[in-house]
């Protein structure tokens, strides 16, 4: 967590906030700070405080921005087309709530524009999810091209803004219904997700609700974390460029080098069009779990995509939908204070780590 | 016609592409290897393989393989 929202964090609940629909002075600190974090997020997306809905993560902001629009979209149809990369919990709201369309994507992740404008513009479309930048290999999505399509065919669109936002100016970006995004992903608490929903959308709360956040998410919100992940996005908003330049110069620098020093390694997503801060690579021959734990005792904390190393039994989705090795497979985010020095370590610390583990799986 | 049959059933990913790597060069150029592999993630990563590596992909109908050798 980003050391400003860390400490927002914990003077909110030193504060004891309390039920933001009560009248009292408690009460009444809670609804200012709820209104304030509205306001602060609105700001950065370019939407109406109003429009700000806060939930537990963003899982529960997926799942009830695609039940809701296919909910408040029932008679126009209940097909869900996304493209075959996105957030696990959006593809997975898709197939429950609606008929889902999947679009294939390329090499570098990018989607099909094409194949995206024939699924959108078909009869019986609810609505369609598409992100900013993809949360595994980074590729930019070209949005706004996707945006213009669905508004065409009279779709309303769902942007997943969670890997970008904080890093990429939005503020600015026109045309879609309802945008998703995480605190967990720029530095913020992980307990708080959001869905902003633009006035006017045919969205209908797809549960029982109550008098919280105008009917559109049950139950009180976690005031004290809510505050806490506006901060951060300030926060991120405020380094956003200068850090965001010299992220994107440290991972273009392994990139070159992780290719250059790693024999038989495929590193995934787009090099130029990409968010600053993220970088996957695959090496051949090589178990993902092993490689995780080797770095994680050399002092990295990497995740992985591969099937044997992410709780899962499936590689990543995004990896296989681009066509790239899923096992051996490595992804790193690196952090607002990530630097050279630690950046030359993990190339120094890599080649060694990959070169036993090839070694002890009796690699050819 | 299979020249090499390879049964990696039950082995995890990479084990069955590892398997692949080492016994490839058993067969002729033009010779076919037929893998068998049921981990999931063998369905993308033989493709994979075969385009890092420049062989052919002739059958992908998961858990069975057939690469030909170029």
């Amino acid at each position: 967590m980003l050391p400003d929202a860390h400490r927002a964090l914990l003077s909110a609940y030193a504060e004891d906030l309390g039920d933001p629909l009560r009248l009292h002075r408690r009460g009444r600190l809670a609804a200012l700070a709820l209104a304030e974090a509205q306001t602060r997020v609105a700001a950065a997306v370019g939407a109406r405080p109003d429009e700000v809905v806060f939930t537990p993560s963003l899982a529960h902001a997926a799942h009830a921005a695609i039940a809701g629009l296919a909910r408040g979209r029932r008679r126009s149809g209940d097909i869900v087309v996304t493209t075959a990369v996105e957030h696990s919990s959006v593809l997975a709201a898709a197939r429950t709530y609606g008929v889902h369309r999947e679009v294939a994507v390329d090499r570098l992740g990018r989607v099909d524009l094409d194949r995206w404008t024939a699924e959108v513009s078909a009869p019986g479309v609810a609505t369609a999810a598409i992100q900013v930048a993809n949360h595994e290999v980074g590729t930019l999505q070209p949005y706004a091209e996707a945006i213009a399509i669905a508004q065409q065919a009279g779709v309303p669109l769902i942007l997943d803004a969670t890997t970008a936002l904080g890093r990429l100016d939005l503020s600015a970006v026109p045309g879609w219904s309802v945008l998703l995004g995480w605190a967990g992903a720029f530095g913020g608490p992980v307990g708080v997700g959001f869905m902003v929903v633009r006035k006017g959308t045919r969205w209908r709360a797809p549960y029982p609700t109550d008098d919280y956040q105008d009917g559109r998410w049950p139950g009180p919100p976690d005031v004290a974390a809510v505050h806490a992940a506006a901060v951060a996005l300030d926060s991120g908003l405020g380094l956003g460029r200068l850090v965001g330049e010299h992220q994107h110069r440290l991972v273009n620098h392994l990139r070159i080098e992780i290719g250059a020093r790693v024999p038989d390694v495929e590193i995934a997503g787009d090099p130029v069009r990409r968010v600053p801060h993220l970088l996957t690579f695959s090496a051949l021959y090589v178990d993902g779990e092993a490689l995780t734990v080797e770095l994680d005792r050399a002092g990295f904390a990497v995740a992985s995509g591969s099937a044997c190393s992410a709780h899962s039994e499936q590689p990543s989705h995004v990896l296989a939908a681009m066509g790239s090795l899923t096992h051996g497979n490595v992804r790193i985010g690196l952090t607002w204070t990530t630097d050279s020095a630690e950046v030359e370590r993990f190339l120094t610390v890599l080649p060694v780590v990959v070169a036993e583990i090839r070694s002890r799986l009796g690699a050819p | 016609m299979i020249a090499l049959r390879l049964d990696c059933r039950g082995q995890k990913c990479p084990q069955p592409i590892i398997e692949l790597g080492r016994r490839i060069a058993d067969v002729a150029v033009g010779e076919l290897v037929e893998l068998l592999a049921d981990d999931p993630a063998a369905g993308p990563d033989v493709a994979a393989w075969c385009r890092m590596r420049g062989q052919e992909l002739v059958v992908s109908e998961s858990p069975r393989f057939v690469v030909r050798r170029r």
